[in-house]
């Protein structure tokens, strides 16, 4: 089964979400890697770019599929993981840690407690 | 025979003896021009006697997997066998070794063709005009999308950029619309795996350019409501596309012109079996209604009244999609089909291939899980399957096609379309026999069956084929190509000029 942190909040889409001083860290979970099998590339957003909620900012392309990842609340691009560029496996490996996406400065940090708490991605994952 | 040509090469082996040259050595600086130009060392052409060069080619040739060898089940490509006559017809003297830029009057036989294969296309689509020029289906998407931007353009109506299309689409579609400069917006699939109509009505508005839709769709499931889905999306001042590439199931039996449909292509190296897939070029015909027909690319056969045929711009239309007038060679091939089939056999094309679909269905529904199915309901000329159940015991999807390799079969496509989980997506068409559509029941049973009695031999697939499971995440990321002699030799060569 799929690793689903207690300490998260989640989105529909699969995306996990971590706040922190006021920074949101965001990636794929785990039930989402596993899906899309070996990770070969993350294109990720620009530094500074503006982020809406539900809107697509990145994309991550696996051997036999591509799918776009989105943001989880309004604001900016703080920074993104570099080091996927290069090794995008980190996604694969370690979902939560090294596989991180995109930091983002949320614009209202309530939204982060509107995101699925862990309790329910697992109801949604259970459909 | 094994490696490469290069490996076999030899200082002085040849192949035919030459008799002594007897014309002067030429300078290649002087005939050649500048020095720069020129190459700095030999060629590196194998040298290699006649017999090698034989059984070279013959050895990778049957390495090939290709339709002269076995069924090729690939779901949403229409891989039907194609039969050599039209390759013969094709490769007649005075249609193949015509130059393109002859004048109209020396080339009035292909202009007829041309003509009367248009002619024919539209009949089959219920359109009235057509252009025979798209290099292929995704060529063909890009040309109908211009002709749906030029429209609204025309008629005042730049605002109309969004082309909505459901989640089980091709995945050219969102790809095409990108190059035509439009905003791909997504519309679900309901229960029953068509178009969620519902979903579809709330987002046509004043900037939607029209929709694009394969009928029958990717699940190879009819789209009922196709009526309905045409209505909405009129009603708000946009048009609809046909993605073409499942014509194979419709020939003869319902017309995309009639089910309100504006504009289509078609894939000629598909439903009108010309090769494919490494064996020839495609070809994209697009065929559309009065209103579109005045944007299309120029030039276009015309028949003049006195019944000869010249080649007319169009002063409206969208510009050229390719040099000179389309891949003709498959055009000729196209042309011979639909003749030496004729209506009639067009028709019942369509109606074997929906009934080999319907029967490689029914036979595996009983091992493997058949999502969006409808109590009563057929499928067209194709299905998707899913691997869940067999996925659910640690085999997926890609080691089942892999290991079908194993008992000499191509695999179906595979993970597409992305709403079915661990998708398999089967095809056979109707140049399979019963006996073919039999054989690969029993292997995909027979894979079935290893999954849950011996998954080791699903999981290490393939064993019998020249080369075993490939590093697709390597050759995904790693995108340098280069032959394996030449790169040993330049990684000797950095290791220190061992190398002799």
């Amino acid at each position: 089964m799929a690793t689903v942190p207690a300490d998260l909040r989640f989105t529909e889409t699969h995306e996990w979400a971590r706040l922190a001083k006021g920074e949101l860290t965001m990636g794929i979970t785990d039930y989402a890697q596993e899906e899309m099998g070996e990770i070969v590339m993350v294109e990720l957003p620009e530094a500074e770019a503006r982020v809406r909620k539900g809107e697509a900012i990145g994309s991550i392309e696996a051997v036999k599929t591509a799918e776009d990842f989105y943001s989880p609340v309004d604001g900016k691009v703080l920074r993104v993981n570099e080091k996927l560029q290069s090794s995008p496996e980190l996604v694969n490996q370690s979902p939560y840690e090294q596989g991180w996406l995109v930091v983002i400065v949320p614009e209202d940090e309530k939204s982060f407690e509107q995101l699925l708490t862990p309790e329910q991605y697992k109801q949604h994952l259970g459909e | 025979m094994k490696g490469t040509i290069f490996e076999h090469s030899r200082q002085g082996k040849r192949g035919p003896e030459l008799p002594a040259l007897d014309v002067p050595a030429v300078d290649p600086a002087s005939a050649l021009g500048p020095e720069a130009a020129l190459r700095k060392g030999p060629i590196g052409l194998p040298e290699v006697t006649e017999n090698e060069v034989m059984r070279h080619y013959v050895t990778v040739s049957v390495r090939n997997y290709h339709l002269e060898r076995g069924m090729y089940p690939l779901g949403s490509c229409t891989m039907k066998y194609n039969p050599k006559l039209h390759e013969t017809l094709a490769r007649l003297p005075g249609l193949c070794g015509l130059h393109p830029s002859l004048p109209d009057h020396a080339v009035q036989g292909t202009l007829e063709i041309m003509h009367r294969l248009g002619e024919a296309l539209c009949e089959i689509t219920g359109f009235e005009a057509v252009t025979l020029q798209p290099a292929a289906g995704a060529q063909g998407e890009l040309t109908g999308l211009l002709l749906i931007r030029s429209y609204h353009v025309e008629n005042g109506q730049d605002e109309r950029r969004e082309i909505l299309m459901p989640d089980s689409a091709h995945g050219t579609n969102p790809a095409s619309c990108a190059l035509a400069g439009m905003h791909v917006i997504n519309v679900g699939s309901n229960e029953r795996g068509e178009v969620d109509v519902e979903d579809l009505a709330s987002k046509v508005g004043p900037r939607t350019a029209g929709l694009m839709l394969t009928n029958p769709n990717t699940l190879g499931i009819f789209e009922s409501r196709i009526e309905e889905i045409a209505a909405v999306v009129h009603g708000a001042g946009g048009l609809v596309y046909m993605d073409g590439a499942n014509m194979n199931a419709l020939m003869g039996i319902a017309r995309p012109g009639d089910m309100g449909f504006d504009v289509c292509h078609l894939n000629l190296h598909k439903t009108f079996s010309t090769p494919h897939g490494g064996g020839g070029p495609g070809s994209g015909p697009v065929a559309c209604i009065p209103g579109l027909a005045p944007f299309l690319p120029g030039p276009c056969v015309r028949r003049r009244e006195d019944g000869s045929y010249e080649l007319a711009e169009r002063a409206t239309g969208i510009g050229r999609m390719l040099a000179w007038h389309g891949q003709i060679g498959v055009l000729y091939k196209a042309w011979a089909y639909i003749r030496s089939l004729g209506a009639e056999g067009l028709r019942e094309v369509s109606e074997n291939a929906v009934l080999n679909a319907n029967y490689l269905r029914a036979r595996l529904r009983e091992r493997f899980e058949l999502p969006y199915a409808v109590e009563g309901r057929h499928c067209m000329h194709e299905f998707v399957l899913s691997g869940d159940r067999q996925a659910a015991r640690g085999v997926k999807t890609l080691d089942m096609a892999k290991r079908l390799l194993d008992y000499g079969l191509h695999a179906p496509t595979v993970y597409f379309p992305l709403i079915v989980h661990e998708a398999l997506m089967v095809e056979p068409t109707e140049t399979e026999s019963l006996e073919s559509l039999d054989a690969f029941v029993e292997a995909m049973l027979s894979i079935a069956r290893e999954v849950d009695e011996e998954p080791g031999l699903v999981t290490d697939a393939p064993v019998n084929t020249p080369v075993l499971r490939l590093d697709e995440v390597r050759a995904a990321r790693d995108l340098d190509v280069v032959l394996t002699v030449e790169a040993e030799r330049l990684a000797r060569e950095e290791a220190g000029g061992e190398a002799g």
